[in-house]
């Protein structure tokens, strides 16, 4: 096992390949930190960067998400072993979505999967864990290290980003299906393109080497020219993935791995993950104390929310009914969702609260000139995702 | 495909013929079960076995003498029966002094050279400590109770160590909380001054630990001591017939009488998993034979790291068994002698019993220096037995053996055991001579074991003679691991009954009897 050491504590936030670009393009200045990086909240406006995500294209630089690299002969295995889906069934040049729980069935963390080749696999995820993935490989014929610094990433999302890519010059980029990697060129930079992303809507995300980031953000922003393109900001891909029903890790769950108190770690079926756990391939770490769960029955349940009226229910408590006087529950993430017309939230509500077409009540506090008020809203549980257009699917994707 | 009762050869297969895992079998068996014992081995006995270690010459490989098994066990298994008899019993301790002095320690008291406050304070202080002892009896022949969970019975088990303490009184039980968290050390300065008594007393808390005097939770592992030796029943240090081999002869004869198989010279290369449970072994011969239930006494890393393998397991379980403390500290020294030894100033009747050369505390602190740094020890100390003189056919007539448990000698030692096996054997013998002058003129044959011998000899992980540290993070419920601290493990059908398991190491059974009772209790649930 080898596992590469980056001297991070000798800047407190690295500079992605793409930040040159990001801060031309930034009009104000709204920075933040992310997994040790310097990264982009908005550039212009939250709204137009999200209805760019709906409407047109856009590029997110997303290169500080975590990689490592998991290759050997026993890559397989150790793989089913850390996540809770049968990875024996992913082929190579394939992505799929996955999550790794402790022996108690919690979450430590969700990401993507990445088959590479028969015997190498990528795995992309929010938070660094370098500790347990080697953990895990005890008794494994498995290399891991951390790519994070070699690859740069960049998604393109959109309806018309399949247009923008193959205007770019990415032929046959069109019959990559959902969760599908291909290997283009652009000029002499060579690029991985995945059919994955963060929008639920139709889109892409390309990896390459940190040389390649500027040309390759250079081509796109003069491919996407008349196909609407914008580069985007965590703010608004946050409104697009809470529509999509994505989760968000420190957000809709700390990893287990981080919790101190208890019963705040959540489990797969708990959040709604039930599908992405596969009891039938074999051992995987948390497996027996998910079988307990599954007979028992799960204590709370995340779940999607549609709100009555227009105020975005950040940080409500829930309640049994308009009396305030019974919380089952607390949202984890909440919006206006500007295309469904919706006011939605993602929940932690308490069994048995949870089935889809209860009602529950939603406290929002509502800051009007500096004057405090609450407001108890009817909201009904509803399924995720919230947004899931045709279009995400559709292969190839429309012309634009 | 779940192996059926029915379809499986044995109910149970234990895994090792020591100590343990005969007494687990020899339980098993007599609650009705059908029994298959696999001994890597070519005879029973594990780490407890009597072997020839140069021609004509034999001794006990392992632990040299017996004094933390149940009576209640050994009346149980009928083990005076199956051919245990004793060469000696209430053995003594003799601390060797330098000039010739000596300290002998019985039951009964001290003798010989303690200053008259010495002598008293050793009074009150055996007193006291034999009250503690007493008070933390019922944590060890019991299952440890779980922590966090709602069980009556674990519950239960808590009140019952705690009212022992309370029933102490509050004077004890305040100086019981007091020193319980202190070393050995402080607290022998405390009460005596002699440099020879307090060495004496401080080495049995040091005795095949990583520990030197002077580390925290030092009067833990003496108070664990103490009340294991008064849950065997208190008799003492006694020695077998035919050495510790005999008393897992006289084991496995009880438990071949209830009807269990045993098998030597069969080494299990894995354990087999159907359905997420445990369904049998493989031999390393190739040969599969299945069972309802598989119990190993083999050590917590070798049974699921290597028996088992991390991939039937959960990542943190396993960094928690890969996290145990397992190497070894302790050495055994062999010597084939054409004579009797004569140390200063010892009798016969002190020869009967056990020497320690362990003159201070300062002196075993200064051993256990080196070993904190990959060293041996220059000046080691040890407990030391010539087993021949209660038991002469242990060597051809007029001839002895010596046999000492020579500390410390880490496990990974920096120079490598290969070079360091000489050095060490010469500082052992230097110590030996300067309290038995002309002891290396009589010497015709001699053996080191080191933990890295013992590990390939006795296939324990560290060739740690408890197969784990006993310290205050490795004792009853957190013993081996939480998650395997009741002798089950989290595989369905596989059980711990080894010195991994509460209440550990030295040649106790308790884990074996233990580990047994799950097993029973299990089935009927």
């Amino acid at each position: 096992m080898t596992e590469i050491a980056v001297p991070h504590f000798k800047q407190p936030l690295l500079k992605t390949p793409f930040h040159e670009r990001a801060r031309a393009f930034s009009q104000v200045d709204s920075f933040i930190p992310w997994a040790g990086y310097t990264t982009v909240d908005v550039f212009t406006t939250m709204e137009q960067e999200y209805f760019a995500i709906r409407n047109a294209a856009t590029l997110y630089d997303l290169t500080p998400m975590v990689k490592y690299r998991v290759a050997g002969p026993d890559a397989l295995p150790y793989l089913n072993r850390l996540v809770t889906r049968d990875l024996g069934k992913l082929k190579p040049d394939r992505v799929a979505y996955c999550v790794w729980c402790n022996d108690a069935g919690h979450l430590i963390d969700d990401g993507t999967v990445f088959r590479l080749s028969r015997d190498e696999y990528r795995i992309c995820t929010a938070e660094r864990q370098i500790d347990w993935f080697l953990d895990s490989a005890i008794g494994f014929d498995v290399e891991i290290g951390e790519v994070t610094e070699q690859i740069a990433a960049l998604a393109v999302q959109g309806p018309t980003s399949c247009a923008v890519l193959k205007a770019v010059g990415l032929q046959g980029v069109e019959k990559l299906k959902p969760f599908e990697i291909g290997y283009f060129a652009l000029g002499t930079h060579r690029l991985t393109v995945s059919r994955t992303g963060f929008t639920g809507d139709l889109g892409y995300e390309l990896w390459m080497e940190p040389v390649s980031a500027e040309a390759v953000w250079d081509a796109l922003m003069e491919a996407g020219r008349s196909r609407g393109i914008r580069a985007i900001g965590s703010q608004a891909l946050n409104i697009a993935r809470i529509e999509a029903g994505f989760l968000l890790p420190n957000v809709d769950f700390v990893s287990a791995e981080h919790t101190i108190r208890t019963g705040r770690d959540r489990s797969p079926l708990e959040l709604g993950l039930g599908w992405l756990v596969d009891f039938n391939k074999g051992h995987f770490t948390g497996r027996r104390a998910l079988l307990t769960e599954r007979a028992q029955g799960s204590r709370r349940r995340l779940v999607g929310l549609d709100i009555a009226g227009n105020k975005p229910a950040h940080n409500s408590l829930l309640y049994t009914d308009d009396t305030g006087k019974r919380e089952i529950g607390s949202v984890t993430s909440a919006t206006w969702s500007p295309t469904c017309k919706r006011n939605i939230a993602l929940a932690i509500v308490d069994a048995p609260h949870f089935q889809v077409g209860a009602t529950v009540w939603a406290e929002i506090y509502l800051n009007r000139e500096l004057v405090w008020e609450r407001r108890m809203s009817r909201a009904q549980i509803v399924e995720r995702p919230f947004f899931a257009p045709e279009r995400r699917r559709a292969t190839p994707p429309a012309e634009f | 495909m779940a192996v059926s009762a029915a379809q499986s050869q044995y109910d149970c297969i234990v895994i090792g013929g020591g100590h343990n895992g005969l007494v687990c079998a020899a339980t098993l068996a007599r609650g009705g079960r059908s029994v298959l014992v696999l001994e890597a081995g070519t005879q029973v006995g594990g780490a407890a076995l009597t072997r020839e270690f140069a021609p004509g010459f034999r001794v006990s490989a392992g632990a040299h003498l017996l004094h933390l098994m149940p009576a209640d066990l050994l009346r149980e298994l009928q083990l005076g029966s199956h051919g245990l008899d004793w060469a000696a019993e209430g053995m003594t301790t003799t601390a060797l002094v330098p000039g010739g002095a000596r300290l002998w320690l019985t039951a009964e008291g001290a003798e010989h050279g303690l200053s008259a406050p010495d002598a008293q304070a050793y009074a009150s202080y055996t007193a006291r400590m034999r009250r503690f002892a007493a008070a933390l009896v019922p944590m060890f022949s019991r299952v440890p109770p779980r922590l966090g969970k709602e069980g009556w019975a674990d519950r239960l088990a808590l009140l019952r160590i705690g009212w022992q303490i309370r029933r102490l009184g509050r004077r004890d039980m305040r100086e019981l909380l007091r020193i319980g968290g202190m070393n050995v050390y402080d607290l022998l300065e405390e009460n005596f001054e002699s440099a020879a008594l307090k060495g004496a007393l401080g080495f049995d808390a040091v005795l095949g630990a990583n520990f030197g005097p002077r580390s925290p939770g030092t009067v833990l592992t003496l108070l664990y001591r103490l009340a294991a030796e008064s849950a065997a029943g208190g008799s003492g240090m006694s020695q077998p017939k035919g050495g510790m081999g005999a008393l897992c002869n006289a084991l496995a004869g009880a438990a071949s009488a209830a009807g269990a198989t045993i098998r030597t010279g069969a080494p299990v290369a894995s354990i087999l998993v159907e359905g997420d449970r445990a369904s049998g072994v493989v031999l390393e011969s190739g040969e599969s034979i299945s069972a309802r239930n598989v119990i190993s006494s083999a050590d917590p890393k070798t049974t699921f790291l290597r028996l088992l393998g991390p991939r039937h397991l959960d990542t943190g379980f396993v960094r928690r068994v890969k996290h145990i403390r397992s190497r070894g500290l302790a050495a055994k020294l062999h010597l084939a002698l054409n004579r009797a030894p004569s140390f200063s100033g010892v009798g016969e009747a002190s020869l009967r019993g056990r020497l320690l050369i362990a003159p201070s505390l300062q002196h075993i602190e200064h051993a256990y220096n080196h070993a904190k740094y990959g060293e041996f020890s220059a000046a080691p100390v040890m407990e030391i037995t010539v087993p021949t003189v209660n038991d002469p056919t242990l060597a051809p007539a007029g001839q002895h053996v010596l046999s000492a448990i020579v500390q410390y000698a880490p496990y990974t030692l920096k120079e490598g055991w290969h070079s360091g096996r000489q050095r060490f054997t010469d500082a052992a013998l230097d110590a030996l001579e300067r309290f038995a002058p002309g002891l290396r003129s009589s010497i015709v044959g001699a053996e080191l074991l080191t933990p890295a011998d013992m590990e390939q000899e006795f296939r324990i992980s560290g060739g740690h003679w408890h197969h784990g540290d006993l310290a205050f993070d490795q004792f009853l419920m957190v013993r081996p691991v939480p998650g395997a601290a009741q002798y089950r493990t989290p595989l369905e059908g596989l059980f711990l009954c080894g010195a991994g398991c509460h209440p550990g190491g030295g040649v106790m059974g308790i884990a074996g009897r233990n580990a047994a009772r799950q097993v029973l209790a299990a089935g009927k649930s």
